[in-house]
């Protein structure tokens, strides 16, 4: 027998949805919200959400499961006057500067307001007394105008098991805090930017360095170069009308050059040359007996996580500097111009940010951009993105592979490096290039190879809790993995917090990650040289400059070390 | 932070074992030996029990019984419940005040050793007003047996 609930007079069939609120949605009825968020736990905090039944009671739809035979209304007089009333108390206490503030039309306060035509707040507002915290290289909290919604708390609890942040005090003096409510910087934090990337209001948002890029390329004595990171490329496109996940690094090139980047390089090069050096040192540590499994080492929150909640693990990561490094390096030490040089990289990350300014990587980054922010300065400088003619970045880093493209999405970085890794192992030309097994958007993808008689076994893995979960079996020695890949974002760098934003709702309906990630894959499967060791770029790059993978010179500006995080 | 023992609290969590649920018990041993909570508890239970500082610091925050400040060695306790409120505890709180140099926000003499605090109710109505000294009870007090109470303590060390 099929159940049935009747919301707003229309019978709505019951198959299995967790909640009266997603029923709802499946009817038609999109009922407002704040804190609810379908990857999270129901935390039942904004009451936005409610219902009123027959008997006119009212009741949550995030927190209350479907009942065969509920009647209920999503909008009644007396939900609509609690609406009113929930809205007006959040504005009383948020500051409400919209003009200045960077969801400024993404907001779902605003957006409320406006939809509920809130008219007048009748209470006094000192919300924008409260001072931010911009002490992190990657994310800005203004509690000014956070609503509590506690997204952020269970983002970096529940999916990232990072815990920087928690709920603390209590009533009307409740906040998110970190321990002792010290600065992000000071928390366990690791700059993923998870939490701005859920913020339905501009509480949390990712730090803007665009200003200090804008200035270096109005500076006629300085060469300003940039690099664009594959999932950037696959990100931005939905912010100028094109279908989500489409490639459109051609009109991006052609934009940076109208703003007036010097130099336009792509970081795929860069993720080529990590393949070289990192497929190296995997087959090095296999056949040598290193320590295994080895960890990937691209992810810089995934390095700042590892370097405090597994400083034992650290010998494992991959000694790579990440793509980013790589490239930056390169571009620096084979630059030979007599101006100032200033490299920028466009990244979907927050994170990148902070590995920018480590000390051991000695500033070859200049400045790290997040994709929004370059939608933003785009947007500023006035270029119609939609109309751009395409072109190509900049030689002599202009060559790159498929397997490079695939970096940013979960399970690419692994790919990637199996192509080369296996072709070095055997010595023979593979054929099949595709790792069908560690592709997708699941948290965790294990896969075991033949190679040659010699079993490799690898895992993919998004998502820090994932990461934990995992980094916890190899401390107990419970896995006979020799390679494992983690990116901290759900998804990968695709889904990274630098990216522009996605609703809580856009993004269970569709499958966001999946589309960007197979915008790369399509790029990939596209080109007709998919293994980096066959870039011809990359191999005149060695036999120019670093002579040969592995080299001295190749370990000084490709890889770097690791510390345990300071206590 | 080396030299902080930690026996109470692993004596606490033996008894109470390492569960996230065992917090609050694991809290309150600790608040009842120091008679706050000091900083080294934090990252020491957040090891062992496998939870973030931050959210101890939440639940720490959350419950008026938990202080993060460290008390003195005399903690004086004035009702302000319905019951004492009519008969008179506001003088005798205020007369407390003065004679440590104390007030609503400054709760703990500087020397360690008066801390003056409110409460909502003692449940010591029929011995109103009642104050507490270290949870013993002081029944039917006046400003004046307050002043003298802390005299004397004050006189013995």
């Amino acid at each position: 027998m099929s159940e049935y609930m009747i919301i707003d007079g229309i019978k709505v069939q019951i198959e299995g949805e967790k909640n009266v609120l997603e029923l709802a949605r499946k009817a038609g009825i999109e009922i407002p919200a704040f804190c609810y968020d379908p990857d999270l736990s129901i935390y039942g905090a904004c009451r936005m959400c409610m219902f009123e039944d027959e008997r006119g009671r009212l009741d949550a739809s995030c927190s209350c499961k479907p009942r065969d035979g509920m009647v209920i209304k999503t909008n009644t007089p007396k939900l609509r006057k609690y609406r009113k009333m929930i809205l007006e108390l959040l504005l009383a206490n948020h500051c409400r500067d919209c003009t200045i503030c960077h969801m400024s039309g993404k907001c779902k306060l605003q957006e409320f307001a406006y939809k509920f035509n809130i008219e007048g707040v009748r209470f006094p507002n000192n919300a924008c007394a409260l001072s931010p915290d911009s002490s992190s290289n990657c994310i800005i909290r203004e509690p000014g105008k956070c609503i509590l919604c506690g997204k952020c708390v269970r983002i970096c609890n529940e999916i990232q098991s990072v815990g920087a942040i928690d709920y603390a005090f209590r009533g009307s003096k409740m906040k998110i805090a970190t321990a002792f409510d010290g600065d992000i910087a000071n928390s366990p934090c690791v700059g993923c930017g998870q939490c701005a990337a859920v913020c339905p209001t501009g509480a949390i948002t990712i730090r803007d360095d665009a200003d200090q890029v804008w200035k270096a390329i109005g500076n006629p004595d300085i060469e300003v170069s940039v690099q664009v990171a594959p999932a950037v490329r696959v990100g931005l496109g939905t912010e100028f009308g094109f279908a989500e996940g489409e490639n459109v690094m051609g009109k991006l090139v052609t934009a940076l050059r109208e703003m007036g980047f010097d130099k336009v390089y792509d970081t795929n090069i860069g993720a080529d040359l990590t393949i070289m050096e990192e497929s190296n040192e995997l087959v090095q540590r296999v056949k040598n007996g290193g320590k295994l499994p080895m960890f990937t080492s691209c992810c810089p929150a995934w390095i700042r996580f590892a370097e405090d909640k597994y400083p034992d693990l650290l010998d494992n990561i991959s000694t790579c500097k990440s793509p980013m490094q790589m490239l930056a390096s390169t571009i620096k030490a084979t630059y030979t111009g007599e101006k100032k040089h200033i490299h920028v990289a466009i990244m979907p990350c927050s994170a990148k940010k902070d590995e920018a300014r480590r000390e051991k990587f000695g500033g070859a980054v200049d400045y790290v951009l997040s994709t929004q922010e370059v939608v933003r300065m785009i947007r500023e400088h006035g270029i119609h993105f939609k109309y751009l003619e395409e072109s190509f970045p900049d030689s002599p880093f202009k060559e790159y592979t498929g397997a490079s493209v695939i970096f940013g999405a979960t399970g690419g970085v692994m790919e990637a490096a199996l192509r080369t890794a296996v072709e070095t192992l055997t010595g023979k030309n593979l054929d099949c290039v595709e790792f069908k097994e560690v592709r997708g958007m699941e948290g965790v993808k294990e896969a075991e190879y033949d190679v040659n008689g010699l079993k490799v076994k690898v895992a993919a893995v998004s998502g820090l809790k994932n990461a934990a979960m995992v980094c916890d079996k190899v401390r107990a020695g419970e896995c006979d993995y020799q390679f494992i890949e983690i990116m901290s974002c759900p998804g990968g760098c695709v889904n990274g917090a630098g990216q522009p934003f996605v609703d809580a709702f856009k993004r269970s309906d569709m499958d966001y990650k999946g589309m960007r990630a197979k915008g790369l894959y399509d790029t990939d499967a596209g080109m007709s040289n998919r293994k980096s060791h066959l870039n011809e770029s990359i191999n005149a790059l060695y036999d120019n400059f670093f002579g040969k993978v592995g080299s001295h010179k190749a370990h000084e500006l490709l890889h770097t070390s690791y510390e345990p995080k300071k206590k | 932070m080396s030299t902080f023992d930690y026996t109470v609290l692993d004596r606490a969590i033996e008894e109470f074992g390492n569960a996230e649920s065992s917090l609050i018990s694991i809290l309150q041993s600790a608040q009842e030996h120091y008679r706050y909570l000091p900083r080294e508890v934090f990252p020491y239970l957040a090891e062992k029990l496998n939870i973030s500082e931050a959210k101890i610091y939440g639940v720490a925050t959350f419950y008026e019984n938990f202080s993060l400040e460290q008390k003195g060695k005399y903690v004086i306790k004035v009702c302000d419940g319905t019951a004492c409120h009519v008969r008179h505890s506001v003088p005798i709180l205020e007369a407390l005040r003065k004679e440590l140099g104390l007030s609503e926000q400054k709760k703990t003499t500087d020397d360690l050793m008066f801390t003056v605090e409110t409460v909502a109710c003692l449940g010591a109505c029929s011995s109103a007003p009642a104050i507490t000294l270290n949870n013993e009870i002081y029944p039917t007090m006046t400003p004046e047996m307050a002043v003298a109470l802390v005299k004397s303590l004050k006189e013995n060390g």
